[in-house]
């Protein structure tokens, strides 16, 4: 339902009135909130400050955040290629990593949800469940503890302890690990909806033309579900990336940690998380169009595939012999 | 297991900061996830653009970011105080930054609930002369309300997964997952039963909101 233009109509004039107070008080609301972090930021805000009214409040202030001095890192190559860009590759080496072992991890746990078999199903289920249950940050934190657990119960069976240093858990194997585990039990879930979500005749067709279970699996089940699920895998990896983030509290060197790095040695933590912020949102915005473009074209090539009877596709002017339309 | 038995105080201490956290912060985001819904639909062209950049914006920013922009940037920079006990002021800053997070994504649920309502229902309203503001609170929300509970409960499922990350920097609320980084680290308790122990607590949590949620979903679901 398209709400825009039902719950309201076309606005008479006394509405258009109401409607032009609303904007005017929108305005004033968002200009407050603005002034607010605008003279918070600028240092200018609270005890001590001069008025909010006078001109002095409002010139930027070399102490405040928004200094040209504080801005003036971003201008230098030296910030991108020291800090930016090895924080970025390392979220996307990590991002990309964690992936590909989920999306592995969650095709091969969503099909072993829907195995005949009790004994594969049943415990298929607990570790997605279990995974989907707990918060990432405690799956990193414990693999980053691994060794220290591995030292603690090997004596629990008559071992040495390990010699320092054979084992050791990098920030990043932790973060990819946690990430991995995590999404990979979500994208378990998408798989397990998708193939489910495949019309019965579909499976039914597929055995009576005399496949086995891991054919009809292979070539019908899994290419129907994944174009189905494509935004939904998508979006996945949306918030696989953005939780690639949490790699900063296990001091990964990713590309917060960056900006944190820089905040702290300019002193110009508001400008390093605006432009964080924008990285971040400018990856994820165009992964999302990506999702919607997905969706989009996947409705549209579901359409040709279903209706369509061909003398629609006759009477219908705009597309004489589509690709896809029914012959 | 003894060990971490031995430490259930502190335990407890911490999924009560947790579970603190997700009451308020699921309050906050539910209530500013209407309005900006709401806004989202509104006639007034500036408030559906406000509400959109703001839900783009924080829904595509990791939630880390938003945690240390508030004790990081907010706190410290702006020096703005909310209580006078560090406990209590982090606490508050990381009820904001979840409260701001979690809204967008109770705004998402609630404009797709809003989508799946028949056109029909919002037509008669206004055949019926209701205004906008009667139509969405008397039509519209209510049933969109209740086609969106699962979604909801997925939300406060992540929410009460996310109160871990207010253990960042700038922050460091002592909820649970802090309480079990710090009992690994000073080695009081083993690891492995430690993280048995807390994975447990944390399920306890989600598994019966999850149930609950499901179930609610279905028993009130609009009948078609």
């Amino acid at each position: 339902m398209s709400t825009q233009q039902v719950l309201f109509d076309a606005p008479g004039p006394k509405a258009r009135i109401r409607h032009a107070v609303y904007t005017a008080l929108t305005v004033v609301a968002f200009l407050c909130v603005l002034a607010v972090v605008y003279l918070g930021f600028n240092r200018t805000l609270g005890e001590g400050a001069p008025s909010p009214l006078s001109a002095d409040a409002w010139r930027i202030n070399p102490d405040g955040q928004w200094a040209a001095a504080r801005w003036q890192p971003f201008l230098d190559p030296a910030t991108w290629t020291d800090y930016v860009l090895p924080g970025l590759q390392n979220t996307l080496t990590a991002a990309l990593t964690a992936s590909c072992l989920a999306l592995l991890f969650g095709l091969v746990f969503g099909i072993a949800r829907l195995s005949d078999h009790a004994w594969i199903r049943i415990p298929a289920g607990a570790v997605v469940e279990f995974f989907r249950g707990i918060p990432l940050l405690m799956l990193i934190f414990f693999t980053m503890a691994l060794p220290l657990a591995v030292n603690q119960l090997l004596p629990a069976f008559g071992l040495p302890p390990l010699t320092p240093g054979t084992f050791q858990v990098s920030a990043l194997a932790a973060v990819v690990t946690g990430l991995t585990l995590y999404n990979g039990s979500v994208l378990a879930e998408v798989f397990r909806a998708g193939i489910n979500a495949v019309p019965k005749g579909q499976a039914e067709a597929a055995y009576s033309l005399g496949m086995n279970k891991s054919k009809v699996m292979r070539l019908i089940l899994i290419p129907q579900a994944v174009s189905s699920m494509m935004p939904a895998i998508v979006a996945q990896l949306v918030i696989l990336l953005k939780d690639s983030a949490l790699g900063y509290i296990v001091a990964f060197p990713e590309l917060l940690r960056s900006f944190s790095l820089i905040g702290t040695r300019y002193g110009n933590v508001i400008p390093a998380a605006i432009i964080c912020a924008a990285i971040y949102i400018a990856i994820n915005i165009s992964l999302s169009r990506l999702a919607i473009w997905l969706e989009r074209r996947n409705a549209r090539s579901g359409a040709q595939r279903g209706a369509a009877p061909p003398t629609a596709a006759l009477t219908a002017p705009g597309n004489p012999g589509a690709p896809g339309s029914p012959a | 297991m003894e060990a971490f038995f031995d430490n259930i105080d502190r335990v407890i201490d911490g999924f009560s900061w947790t579970v603190r956290l997700t009451l308020f912060s699921a309050l906050f985001s539910f209530l500013l996830g209407v309005l900006l819904t709401a806004m989202r639909v509104s006639p007034v062209a500036l408030l559906r653009g406000v509400s959109t950049v703001y839900v783009e914006t924080v829904r595509n920013s990791p939630l880390t970011l938003v945690l240390l922009f508030c004790g990081l940037g907010l706190n410290s920079a702006l020096g703005l105080s909310l209580s006078g006990t560090v406990a209590w002021d982090v606490f508050w800053w990381a009820v904001i930054g979840l409260s701001a997070y979690t809204s967008c994504f109770v705004s998402e649920s609630l404009r797709s609930g809003i989508n799946t309502i028949p056109l029909g229902q919002a037509e008669a309203a206004r055949a019926l002369g209701l205004t906008f503001t009667q139509s969405l609170r008397l039509i519209i929300i209510p049933q969109a309300l209740r086609t969106v509970i699962g979604p909801l409960g997925s939300v406060l499922i992540a929410l009460i997964k996310n109160t871990t990350v207010a253990s960042v920097a700038g922050l460091g609320v002592q909820e649970a997952s802090r309480q079990m980084k710090l009992m690994f680290d000073q080695g009081i308790a083993p690891v492995l039963p430690t993280f048995v122990g807390f994975a447990i607590g944390f399920l306890v949590l989600t598994l019966p909101v999850g149930y609950l949620f499901g179930w609610l979903s279905k028993r009130m679901a609009v009948a078609r």
